[in-house]
């Protein structure tokens, strides 16, 4: 089986210290991997190669099995890698279409369309369908989103990064911000757009939550992968011990 | 797989909420500063009215606020796209200034005649205050030094070049057309020239902010400009843009002052950038960006210019004006932070949160 997205060996330095010391990860289409690691892992550092913010010192990164190279986040883009951030990435005065669509403005047909002008209706019914889709509770089209809900918010960025995903999304520490509700709300629409055959990344603090929504569970340490469970042949012992080297220490 | 099946059942019951909550229009009206502002508008203007009948609501009372009101209009235009992505142009009377000197220059050195030459000389005010515009864009976005110390720069330094320039003194030099046809021109009867310039300018950049993806984008980039970056946006480039407009409406400006006065007025625009703010701010754009209106500016660089006629016909000291502006000022800017705080969950903790966002 091929991978969606696959990194061999990345390197990546800040001066003397190496973030990254040769790192390997990959994404299976149709499944969750999880991504965790302590803080300074290196978790950030490769999900920003990944999604093209930075560009790695060594290694490569391939696509389907094709080797590619990313200058820009918009290049990810055009690949079908999405990310939906932490702290969602929304305008908070623009409504639910105008961020489904920032940036990706659909023009209007013909002179007018040149001219700068929009296609309201087809945005709004594409966005209508996107939500639909994920089964996201979006309250209005039209109200602002600073005025909604962290829950409506979130429903909002994933459905945007859902519905522009092809091949890969990543989600960086979804969950952070959310009530017990919302959590569940969000574990439920990562299900969904994984359903649609799109490689998930799950990057979360959260052991019970990377338990349950996760296919594999790769561990990131000192700039290194350094294990690839399978979700359902590991706990939360074992999880813990990689994380912080405990396992590293028994074995010497 | 069974831990992975849909908890929520069909998912098109999540999304029967969807169907729009329907605050009723009228119910919505009250609620929006614009609504607000009109309704002081209103009330300043009935209250002169009452007082002076016979003086105040005359045609030659209108045409006097129009004329007073049109380059401050076209310059509010500008103002509103870069309040809009939380930036600030303080330069403006300065670049204004600065444009109609070097169209002066331009004009008497191609003879001073004729329609040819008045044309270019729009043109070379237009073009010289539209680059002067790209400038303070290129230091606010690429740079990256503040908007406020990039255009308090150009504020002195385009009026430092205008003086060197003319060494001070003002220059005569407006064609005879810019100054009959357009200066003191009326499009029909009473109508003026300046004023359907102005009411162009304005429905055009009301079209462009409110129906065009340059408006969306200048909206989502003085709303979270870090979201902006993320989805691709190219931020760099449209603040260039809107800053360039902000010059153009000056350079608009520029002829428009030379046709009126007929000569450059370069100690005359020293307080042009704070009227035209206050007039945006008042009109109900936020300073913190991503919210504002052409209409509401409009307004509320109107209530000045009322309060002013209206002070002299019932002969209250006209410096009773500046007061009363400073008042309003601050008074917007509060009702707009009270209802940011009210909205709260928005805006605010957005951007609260994206700080703490650092694994």
């Amino acid at each position: 089986m091929t991978y969606a997205l696959e990194a061999k060996g990345i390197v990546r330095r800040y001066g003397h210290v190496e973030a990254l010391r040769g790192c390997n990860f990959n994404v299976k289409p149709g499944e969750v991997t999880a991504l965790i690691g302590d803080n300074g892992a290196g978790k950030s550092t490769l999900v920003r190669i990944l999604s093209g913010a930075e560009q790695p010192d060594e290694g490569e990164i391939l696509i389907e099995g094709k080797a590619v190279h990313f200058n820009s986040p918009s290049d990810s883009r055009n690949f079908g890698i999405e990310t939906v951030f932490q702290d969602l990435a929304l305008c908070p005065h623009l409504n639910a279409v105008q961020n489904m669509y920032l940036g990706r403005e659909v023009p209007r047909k013909g002179i007018l369309g040149k001219l700068g002008f929009l296609d309201h209706e087809v945005m709004r019914q594409g966005s209508e369908d996107a939500f639909r889709d994920l089964g996201a509770t979006v309250r209005s089209l039209t109200a602002s989103t600073g005025s909604m809900s962290g829950g409506q918010r979130q429903s909002i960025a994933v459905a945007r990064s859902a519905a522009w995903a092809t091949k890969v999304l990543f989600f960086d520490e979804p969950t952070a911000a959310l009530g017990v509700v919302q959590k569940k709300n969000v574990l439920n629409l990562v299900r969904r757009v994984r359903d649609k055959g799109i490689g998930i990344v799950f990057i979360s603090h959260s052991m019970p939550e990377v338990l349950e929504i996760s296919d594999r569970v790769q561990v990131m340490r000192r700039g290194l992968t350094i294990a690839d469970y399978k979700t359902s042949e590991t706990n939360l012992e074992e999880l813990v011990g990689a994380m912080t080297g405990r396992l590293d220490e028994a074995s010497k | 797989m069974s831990m992975f099946t849909n908890t929520n059942g069909d998912p098109k019951s999540d999304f029967g909420i969807l169907a729009e909550e329907k605050e009723s229009f009228l119910k919505r009206i009250p609620k929006t500063q614009t609504f607000q502002i009109v309704s002081v508008l209103f009330v300043i203007t009935a209250i002169f009215s009452a007082i002076a009948p016979s003086t105040f609501f005359t045609l030659f009372n209108l045409r006097n606020i129009i004329i007073n009101i049109s380059v401050f209009a076209v310059l509010g235009v500008g103002m509103t796209f870069v309040i809009i992505t939380a930036g600030i142009d303080l330069s403006v009377g300065s670049v204004l200034v600065f444009s109609s000197v070097i169209a002066c220059k331009a004009i008497v050195a191609a003879g001073a005649k004729g329609w040819g030459t008045t044309f270019m000389g729009i043109f070379v005010a237009v073009a010289v205050a539209t680059a002067w515009g790209a400038l303070n864009g290129w230091l606010v976005s690429i740079a990256k030094v503040p908007a406020f110390i990039v255009t308090l720069g150009s504020l002195s330094a385009a009026l430092g070049v205008s003086q060197i320039i003319t060494g001070g003194i003002d220059l005569r030099g407006a064609t005879p057309e810019l100054v009959n046809k357009i200066g003191f021109g009326n499009v029909y009867k009473q109508i003026p020239v300046l004023g359907v310039i102005a009411v162009v300018v304005v429905i055009l950049g009301g079209i462009l902010l409110h129906k065009t993806k340059f408006g969306l984008l200048t909206y989502a980039v003085g709303s979270n400009t870090e979201a902006c970056r993320r989805v691709g946006i190219n931020v760099n480039r449209q603040l260039i843009y809107v800053y360039s407009l902000m010059g153009f409406t000056a350079g608009i400006g520029g002829i428009m002052s030379l046709a009126m006065y007929q000569q450059t007025t370069i100690a005359g625009q020293s307080n042009t950038a704070l009227t035209v703010i206050a007039g945006v701010v008042i009109g109900g754009t936020s300073l913190f960006g991503g919210y504002g209106t052409i209409f509401g500016t409009m307004i509320g660089l109107f209530i000045p210019i009322v309060l002013q006629t209206g002070f002299i016909i019932i002969g209250v000291v006209p410096f009773w004006q500046n007061v009363v502006v400073g008042v309003f000022l601050v008074a917007a800017v509060y009702v707009d932070n009270a209802r940011r705080n009210a909205a709260d969950g928005g805006g605010k903790s957005l951007k609260k949160r994206s700080k703490k966002s650092t694994s």
